[in-house]
């Protein structure tokens, strides 16, 4: 598992994704109410990028005419046809065991921890008084 | 008698109602004088034309100058081509008297209430082995509820009625008081092959000839399914089984494929499906095995296993009197031994609870 600083956190208030390519994998990574997830860019079906896929509610129901709507905001949608993907557990709905996104620990880490390494930010130059989105990926 | 059909249920056969005085005499007053006053003959739809070939196989037709009627309208000779040559344990009898195509709701239930009786008098009583479907008006849903709890004391009717083509699509919510009944008493929901004729007899139209017709039966089975999963109806009465009578069969699998497909995209819509369709189709659907349509190489029935993941879904029916067959030929070629008794015996057992006391194979 290699560490990867990705962005700075100010680059990504809540409410906004990035897309990243780190270690030959294209990462999604979502602020979603200060709270980030990082999950495969791609999807299973076809291969489409997610990262501008909608963002919706999970909806529920045991009667049919009844809606349970919760989790609003987690669930992101693939553009192309529309499947949905937990963001909690990258599980898709239609077949949660065989088709799910991989996932990533994400964190925001201070300047000062990033400086001290051993992080890959080739793209960045690190400040010691900002922070920044770190990703542990597979190398 | 042959060992290879004994104790079989044949869960397709047609009753044919001879004449209007047949009905007449389980008519009241009112409806008996109606008959007569209006002058009415018959109430037989376009379904299947006396001289259609489909209709009725050719050593089952009348013959006048035998002095032979037709099979379908005498109970002893039915069981005699069925039950007593191949030692069928049941015949479901599916009376097709054109009911359906009534406008006036309260002359349908009044005709769907002399079918029944008729069926009663004139077949159960005549066999012990024959076992019947309800007809029902379902014009008015609550007309037909009041069918199903007429009838259903007597335990040898084990399945309701429908045609493919009626006025709305049958999973709505309008006919849940009939489904709901259906469940109360153990009796499987049956859809037949056939029209009201209330629209076209298709989709895109109504088309000029026979053929184009009866082809176009097995999109009806696609509609009547779709809405039937879709509107969640056996969520609503998880007990329930839907039994598609006549349907051909080997469309199920690419239309399960579609269902299930578009399900993943837009199953927000239907959120009740909390899984493929395909599961709720395992769960509750069961197919009548004549006709079949696949050619007599057995591969198209090793695919439709494939796709159907399931051995429970078929249900043996020789359709008679429609000509589906030569012979004794009534099972498609490429079922396994195994499949076969489950075809025959067990899932039919398995799909009409009624069955289960009375079943002697």
């Amino acid at each position: 598992m290699t560490r990867h600083v990705v962005a700075r956190a100010a680059d990504l208030p809540p409410g906004t994704r990035k897309r990243v390519s780190v270690e030959n994998r294209d990462i999604v990574v979502l602020n979603i109410k200060g709270e980030l997830f990082a999950l495969s860019d791609k999807c299973p079906h076809k291969g489409a990028s997610l990262c501008n896929g909608l963002l919706t509610g999970l909806v529920r129901s045991s009667v049919p005419g009844e809606y349970q709507y919760e989790r609003q905001g987690e669930i992101l949608r693939c553009p192309w046809h529309q499947w949905e993907f937990d963001v909690r557990t990258g599980r898709s709905y239609c077949d949660p065991r065989r088709l799910r996104l991989m996932q990533f620990p994400v964190a925001v880490e201070t300047g000062a921890s990033v400086v001290e390494g051993p992080y890959k930010a080739e793209t960045f130059n690190v400040a010691v008084e900002d922070d920044y989105i770190v990703l542990d990926v597979p190398s | 008698m042959s060992a290879d059909w004994k104790g079989a249920i044949d869960c397709d056969v047609h009753p044919h109602v001879p004449n209007i005085d047949a009905l007449k005499a389980h008519m009241n007053d009112y409806w008996r004088e109606t008959v007569e006053v209006r002058g009415i003959t018959a109430f037989e739809s376009v379904a299947y034309p006396l001289n259609a070939p489909i209709t009725m196989r050719p050593d089952w037709r009348g013959d006048k100058d035998k002095g032979r009627k037709r099979a379908d309208t005498d109970p002893s000779r039915t069981a005699a081509a069925l039950m007593d040559r191949h030692g069928f344990a049941h015949s479901i009898l599916n009376c097709l008297y054109a009911v359906q195509l009534i406008r006036d709701e309260n002359m349908a239930a009044a005709f769907c209430r002399a079918v029944n009786d008729w069926m009663r008098a004139d077949w159960l009583d005549r066999d012990p082995r024959y076992r019947a479907s309800i007809v029902l008006p379902l014009q008015n849903p609550e007309l037909a509820v009041e069918e199903i709890e007429r009838c259903a004391a007597d335990k040898r009717f084990v399945q309701v009625l429908a045609l493919a083509m009626g006025e709305v699509p049958l999973g709505k919510s309008q006919f849940w008081p009939v489904w709901k009944a259906a469940e109360k008493h153990g009796l499987a929901i049956g859809i037949h092959a056939g029209s009201s004729y209330h629209h076209a007899t298709t989709g895109s139209g109504w088309p000029s000839y026979y053929l184009e017709d009866y082809a176009a039966q097995s999109l009806a089975f696609h509609t009547q399914l779709g809405s039937f999963i879709a509107e969640g109806v056996f969520v609503k009465f998880p007990r329930l089984k839907l039994v598609l009578i006549e349907s051909g069969v080997t469309w199920i699998g690419p239309y399960l494929w579609r269902l299930s497909k578009f399900w993943r995209g837009v199953r927000l819509e239907v959120p009740w499906i909390d899984r493929s369709p395909i599961e709720f189709v395992r769960d509750h659907v069961r197919l009548t095995i004549q006709p079949f349509d696949a050619p007599a190489s057995g591969e198209t029935v090793g695919r439709l296993m494939d796709q159907l993941q399931s051995d429970e879904m078929l249900l043996f029916a020789s359709d008679f009197p429609h000509w589906q067959f030569d012979n004794d030929d009534m099972m498609p070629v490429g079922i396994n031994p195994t499949l076969r008794k489950k075809i025959l015996i067990d899932n039919p057992l398995a799909t009409y609870s009624r069955l289960g006391g009375s079943h002697a194979a």
